[in-house]
């Protein structure tokens, strides 16, 4: 039998009111994956396709219009306060700016301690400035003397971006999200912040969801891929099934925009297989949702229902019902 | 190509230093380059390396507390250090050289239309009617692959790359020899980033314009540039064509490593390189080579300050090992 996965995610729907009811904005609109015990599940899509918005729901920083998560087997609608107490231990958020996610008025040791003192975990201050320094070891913010007394101003971004991890990790979660956690910090150390990233998951045998618009980071970091388009998966599979052998046609227009060091280019114009610009969450076209702005629109994508995901090979889906033909 | 096409741009020993209570942050430390005709030149390196101050320093206005210390800077065989401010206002920006400022697009006036903020900038240097400067907008709104109807919005009816179409509009309606783009696609989304990336290849070529095209990713760069220049903390260590560099020829271990550390989309790697350690504090920069402190290549010579040097032709480099 498989084993569970710790995070599974059916038909999931965020639709915020605005305008006081004139205007409904579909920011995630059925949106169903897993995500096993240590798999680095990355979600990838442009601005304001919904990928944050499905971030925060997986950690409850917003509650769901629509759909279920389970997480380590519980339904999360359904818990008590005390299952949800825990649950937002096991399941922690990393954020996109390392500027605006820390106190700037506490001192490190205190950011770290923080999280303790809410779980109320750690008998003595002793015991939890132990569980600190560990942390901050587990991140490579050695010896932890040069940081605990440093006030979030004194470090570079990559330095921050190890702390808010420790601060994740200090609680034994078995589920991270990381919201875009590197694109604030300086190529040269990106790799630096990510492969520490990758090493605490493989010890610890952590789960990550991990969102970005960075696929070419996606591709080396990830162990599946989903990419979101207007609040929907519309491919998921491998890292090599999305960027090698993509089947949906807005899959396809992402790979193809992507620039790479390589020499040969200047004179070209590169050729975008995609029309028009992404519509608003509040007009979400009928049919499939990317007709408007596909190559290979037919009269049925305009006007018979969604397509679903359906399997492509296994473990790789996609929701284009044409992707056969145009493949 | 050097020595052929005539410079439209010509920078030497340029010294651009931010005057802090803590002292003086030499943000620019000595840097000479030229921009062809017809040239885009790729100004590539991390966050703090000088960059966007030598960009400032091309439109003659730097950030206080920053001040040009020393150097020539020579746009259209004007130099434009030994005019006044005034003149400078008149003769130089917007008129030889435009600047498409990093985040731009986010600061256009809520409360205006495109046409009505657009205008105001027309009409700072050109005496034109209503219908005049209007005929001018529209013009360079369709250039760059707007609707002329564009002209009637806010910018919060627009997108960001609409509005980044804006900004570049802006910047060439009066003309220029010579575009100082910085990041000009960072912000954006990768297929917009790529939209934007042909348009400004194809306004080079149709306005004969001359590019300088700023950003810290050299995926970017590979696109649009001719030739890189890249900086590291306040000075250029190394200068060559865009084949040279991205066909594996780069010399320089930082313009080595930089790539490295650029993510390759259609190549499989398990981990990605990275520099260790920080760039250098520009208030007490290191002596001898400044990427010597994170080189794994640095021997006795370094201590030694490398200039830059040819290495090959047209192959600039500022490093002891090279050549």
């Amino acid at each position: 039998m498989p084993e569970e996965p710790v995070l599974s995610v059916t038909d999931l729907s965020m639709h915020f009111i605005a305008r006081r009811g004139r205007r409904v904005v579909r920011a995630v609109d059925g949106v169903s994956f897993e995500i096993r015990r240590g798999e680095i599940l990355g979600l990838i899509g442009e601005s304001g396709c919904g990928k944050t918005t499905t971030g925060r729901l997986v950690v409850r920083l917003l509650s769901p219009t629509g759909g279920e998560i389970r997480f380590e087997g519980r339904d999360m609608a359904k818990s008590s306060r005390a299952e949800t107490a825990a649950f937002r231990r096991r399941a922690q958020m990393i954020f996109q700016d390392p500027y605006a996610s820390m106190n700037p008025r506490f001192r490190i040791r205190d950011v770290l301690r923080e999280p303790l003192a809410i779980h109320r975990i750690g008998r003595t201050r002793a015991e939890q400035e132990e569980m600190v320094r560990r942390a901050l070891s587990e991140v490579k913010l050695e010896p932890a003397e040069e940081y605990l007394d440093r006030f979030p101003h004194m470090l570079s971004g990559g330095q921050r971006q190890r702390v808010a991890t420790a601060r994740t990790l200090i609680l034994s979660p078995s589920l991270l999200v990381a919201d875009e956690p590197v694109s604030m910090i300086d190529l040269s150390t990106r790799a630096e912040i990510l492969s520490m990233m990758k090493e605490v998951q493989r010890a610890r045998g952590l789960s990550y969801l991990y969102i970005t618009h960075d696929i070419s980071t996606a591709r080396f970091f990830t162990h599946r891929l989903a990419v979101m388009y207007l609040g929907r998966i519309v491919e998921i599979g491998t890292p090599d099934d999305i960027v090698d052998r993509p089947a949906h046609p807005y899959t396809r227009a992402l790979i193809q925009a992507v620039c790479e060091p390589v020499p040969g280019r200047v004179k070209e114009m590169r050729e975008l297989p995609i029309r028009g610009e992404i519509p608003s969450a509040s007009a979400i076209p009928q049919g499939c949702r990317f007709h408007p702005r596909c190559i290979f629109v037919t009269r049925e994508c305009r006007l018979a229902p969604e397509p679903g995901l359906v399997e492509v090979s296994p473990g790789h889906r996609t929701a284009c019902r044409r992707w056969k033909e145009i493949s | 190509m050097a020595g052929m096409a005539d410079p439209v741009v010509v920078v030497q020993d340029l010294a651009l230093h931010y005057f802090t209570r803590r002292g003086p942050v030499r943000a620019v430390d000595g840097v000479s380059f030229e921009l062809l005709r017809g040239e885009t030149l790729g100004l590539v390196g991390e966050s703090g390396c000088g960059k966007t101050s030598l960009a400032t320093a091309m439109l003659a206005m730097p950030a206080p507390p920053g001040r040009i210390v020393a150097g020539r800077i020579v746009i259209d065989g004007t130099d434009i250090l030994s005019l006044s401010d005034e003149e400078v206002r008149r003769q130089v920006r917007w008129e030889k050289v435009s600047m498409v400022f990093q985040g731009a697009m986010n600061s256009l006036t809520p409360v205006y239309t495109v046409g009505r903020q657009m205008s105001q900038t027309l009409q700072h240097h050109r005496r034109t009617t209503r219908a005049e400067a209007r005929r001018i907008i529209e013009r360079y709104l369709e250039l760059v692959g707007l609707a002329p109807e564009v002209i009637n919005r806010y910018p919060h009816e627009l997108s960001g790359g609409m509005k980044q179409r804006v900004v570049i509009a802006t910047a060439l309606f009066l003309e220029p020899r010579v575009v100082v783009l910085d990041e000009p696609t960072t912000a954006l989304d990768v297929i917009v980033q790529a939209q934007i990336l042909n348009t400004v290849k194809e306004l080079k070529r149709r306005l004969d314009l001359s590019l300088i095209f700023i950003t810290h990713d050299l995926a970017t760069e590979a696109d649009v540039a001719d030739r890189i220049l890249v900086m590291y903390a306040g000075r250029a260590v190394e200068t060559a064509s865009n084949e040279i560099i991205f066909g594996g020829r780069a010399c320089h271990p930082y313009t080595r490593m930089l790539l490295e550390a650029t993510p390759r989309l259609r190549e499989k790697v398990n981990e990605l390189a990275f520099i260790p350690g920080n760039p250098p504090d520009l208030l007490v920069p290191p002596s001898g080579c400044r990427f010597r402190p994170r080189c794994p290549f640095a021997f006795d010579r370094c201590t030694d300050d490398p200039t830059l040097r040819e290495v090959a032709p047209g192959h600039f480099a500022a490093c002891w090992r090279c050549g």
